[in-house]
């Protein structure tokens, strides 16, 4: 962008280009305005989500875990407040992840890299890391200046103790991963007795690890080396996304500025850097968008408050969209453009995986049936000419209570159920609370029922249906019977040629 | 499309020279860090090569560099074994030891034996009876109500421990369904009429007179096994012969070919061949299969 209107440079040696760089460091100076205070509150917020949730609890009853939110591997079973997610509901978190996926696409088409800017974990810690360097070793100039000095006693102490608070913020990061697995309270007094599982330790201090050394040593480099995201990007913004922008056709020609000088013939940049040493990133945000820009704004905040001290209107850098300097120039008038094409496609697929969702977790039954027909041998004669089936009942209660359910076919007559090694009423099978159950269940039919008209091609069509117990409502479960879930059609299959 | 490098007009980085419809890449320095990991994992493999088998090496014939960690795969698996079937041990010393009622009463040895068994029938029994134990001509579909020697739990164990017609076991089950024709006993119009009054019990005989023929001789010489109402004898291994299961067909060819030359299938003895709990989770497992009946039958 910068050189768009550029000069040819003037033709150099070609030199081989180093194999590699050196890190420039970054020392982000403190800011002070409204984006900056933006960040702290996302901060907090952010922050107070991740450590607190697992501490909220959440009533299921007694037979299951209190933990509001709570990833239960071991038992596969995802609870998020209401919300109880069993492995094959995992769809669920597809969906979540495509409506975070969504959104996404959403505000960055509108405000660009708001996620990255604000709320990317990345970055919060980040911040949070700048924060407790700022407080140890002082602002931008002192730490430069720190780190330029020799090794004495007060730079080895500045320097262990940022450190110091560095991994304790780590550990404590992923040590509060830790306790949305298990339920937290138990298992932080199983972490301080030492008899915590092996996992628990590892995942702490493999978090810990990537806290410490992202957040607090890689950085920047993270964002623009490591992170595939920005590189997506740009494939989101378009002329009418807001992005922040330096004004060039108001700032230049840039140049140092004296009290009581005039502004005629010049442009309000002062040519100060406040911008550029404030950059978390380390760029010159005058150079126009960049890869390296994670959008934090902070360089808005920065040069606002030189503008209120030359007394020059704020906003020479500001939220901008790339139509807007053409308008400009042009000498028209632009409005925002919230409304375009993208965004209007990626809010309806919000609004329409939101349904989906919705519909699916208020439709969502505590009751499932799943059956399979026996595919060797299909079909058993038995030796009063009846035939039988073999089918495989899967029944799950996602209820939190036992439940016993009646079995009945639908679509055949005069049928016997029986079930290999099994006491009690063979039309009974009760299934624990929160559990599934399979069993297996014959089927016979007797010679004169097979005569029926169901049968076309020696199969009929049938239904398993289940009753709770205690449901005396629908008496006998006939073909009329209301059963509280019948099984797919499934076939009932004789010998050929009959 | 590669073309000599050259300098990037507005950037001032060099490219690399590779050039797509006037799209070229720059050769932007790497950071330091990365080519450093880079180099790390360079390293790690080599220490990788010298620490694990790694190499093909041919010393006369194939072998490989074992690596200085002594690392088998082969005798991690030959462990992870040994450490199953000691596991496994446990409830099969107690299969041995427990009466089969009590076996398939405790739900834990039930699954076992139920999963031992499926795998057993696979390896041992599917030969013969089918993978579905469907059974073929000759040789019994497990899965139906038709026992030859009983469908009890114990009748079941009994067989499989001692095969049917096995010279090899002294308990095995025993009995002669001679060649009545091969062996001159009848004559081919009595064997033929015996058929006629079988093929009776299923409405398929033709011809009245020759059915009476056939009760005659049937009530002289087959009841004894058969039973004088023909519902067969499981103390004999006799099949009934009025129900719907027939073990080589209920034709009237194939009953005249049964009568006149006999039938005298064979099965082994696994006592011996199988370890007893095997063995017994095999008889659970055959039980289960739909046909199984209750020991007071
Ligand atoms: S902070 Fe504002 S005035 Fe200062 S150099 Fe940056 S753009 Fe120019
Ligand atoms: S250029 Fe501005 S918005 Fe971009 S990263 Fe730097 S300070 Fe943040």
């Amino acid at each position: 962008m910068a050189g768009a209107a550029g000069t040819p440079l003037p033709p150099q040696p070609n030199k081989a280009a180093p194999l590699y760089q050196k890190r420039i460091k970054i020392y982000p100076k403190r800011v002070s305005g409204l984006f900056r205070n933006v960040k702290w509150v996302v901060m907090l917020i952010t922050l107070g989500i991740y450590y607190i949730t697992p501490w909220l609890r959440w009533d299921r009853g007694p037979s299951a875990p209190d933990q509001a939110v709570l990833l239960d591997l071991p038992n596969r079973r995802f609870y998020i407040f209401f919300i109880e997610i069993w492995p094959q509901e995992i769809y669920y978190l597809t969906g979540l992840l495509i409506l975070s996926a969504l959104a996404l696409f959403l505000v960055t088409s509108l405000f660009g890299r708001v996620w990255c800017g604000y709320a990317c974990p990345q970055t919060v810690w980040t911040d949070l890391f700048i924060w407790v360097e700022r407080l140890v070793q002082g602002d931008r100039n002192k730490r430069m200046r720190l780190d330029k000095a020799p090794w004495r006693l007060e730079k080895i102490a500045k320097k262990s103790i940022t450190h110091g608070i560095w991994l304790v913020i780590s550990v404590a990061t992923g040590g509060a991963w830790v306790f949305y697995f298990a339920d937290a309270p138990t298992l932080l007094s199983d972490l301080l007795q030492g008899d915590a599982p092996m996992a628990a330790y590892i995942a702490i201090a493999a978090l810990s690890f990537t806290t410490y050394s992202l957040g607090g040593l890689m950085r920047e480099q993270v964002c623009t080396y490591m992170c595939p995201w920005p590189r997506i990007q740009g494939a989101m913004f378009d002329a009418d996304t807001y992005l922040v922008s330096y004004k060039a056709d108001r700032g230049e020609p840039r140049g140092p500025h004296k009290q009581g000088e005039s502004w005629e013939g010049r442009g309000d940049c002062i040519d100060c850097k406040a911008c550029v040493t404030v950059c978390p990133v380390g760029i010159d945000i005058r150079d126009g968008p960049q890869l390296e820009c994670i959008q934090c704004a902070l360089c808005v905040d920065a040069c606002n408050e030189i503008m209120d001290r030359v007394d020059r209107p704020r906003g020479l850098i500001d939220y901008e969209t790339l139509a807007m300097p053409q308008a400009r120039a042009e000498g028209r008038e632009t409005r925002p453009k919230l409304l375009r094409g993208r965004t209007i496609i990626y809010g309806l697929s919000i609004l329409l995986t939101m349904a989906i969702m919705a519909y699916g977790l208020l439709t969502r039954s505590d009751l499932d049936l799943s059956v399979q027909q026996d595919r060797n041998p299909l079909y058993v004669l038995l030796s009063d000419g009846g035939v039988r089936n073999g089918y495989q009942l899967k029944i799950i209660n996602k209820a939190h209570e036992e439940r016993n359910f009646i079995i009945a076919i639908k679509g055949l007559d005069g049928y016997e159920l029986s079930r290999p090694n099994h006491q009690g009423p063979v039309d009974v099978v009760s299934v624990g609370p929160d559990a599934q159950k399979t069993i297996r269940l014959y089927v016979a039919l007797p010679k004169e029922g097979l005569n029926a008209s169901r049968f076309r091609d020696g199969e009929a069509q049938i239904r398993i249906m289940l009753r709770q117990e205690d449901d005396q409502a629908s008496g006998d479960l006939g073909d009329s019977a209301r059963p509280v879930l019948a099984s797919q059609n499934i076939g009932f299959r004789t010998p050929p040629q009959r | 499309m590669s073309k000599a490098p050259d300098k990037d007009e507005l950037t001032g980085i060099d490219t690399t020279g590779h050039d797509w419809d006037g799209i070229t890449e720059l050769d932007n320095p790497l950071p330091r860090w990365w080519l450093y990991m880079f180099y790390a994992s360079i390293v790690i493999a080599i220490l990788g090569w010298i620490w694990y088998p790694s190499w093909p090496i041919w010393v006369g014939e194939w072998t490989y560099s074992k690596g200085i960690a002594g690392f088998s795969k082969r005798a991690e698996v030959t462990a992870e074994l040994q450490r199953v079937a000691e596991g496994r041990e446990v409830y099969y010393q107690q299969i041995r030891e427990q009466p089969l009622e009590a076996v398939i009463n405790d739900p834990q040895l039930l699954r076992i034996s139920m999963a031992g068994g499926a795998a057993a029938f696979g390896d041992n029994c599917a030969a013969c009876h089918g993978s579905g134990a469907q059974g073929f001509v000759g040789f019994p579909n497990l899965n139906d109500d038709a026992w030859l020697w009983g469908g009890t739990l114990s009748d079941i164990y009994q067989t499989l421990q001692h095969g049917i017609r096995w010279e090899a076991d002294y308990e095995t089950r025993l009995s002669v369904m001679q060649g009545y024709l091969a062996d001159q006993i009848l004559t081919r119009n009595e064997v033929s009429d015996v058929v006629d009054y079988v093929l009776s019990f299923h409405d398929q005989a033709e011809d009245e007179a020759a059915v009476a023929r056939g009760q005659v001789t049937f009530e002289q010489i087959c009841s004894a096994c058969h039973g004088a109402d023909a519902k067969g004898m499981k103390e004999l291994g006799a099949p009934n012969l009025t129900d719907a299961i027939w073990l080589y067909g209920g034709d009237r060819a194939t009953i005249y070919e049964t009568v006149a030359n006999g039938r005298a299938g064979v099965m082994p003895a696994w006592a011996g061949r199988l370890d007893d709990a095997t063995i017994k989770q095999l008889a659970i497992y055959v039980h289960s299969l739909g046909g199984g009946q209750d020991e007071a039958n």
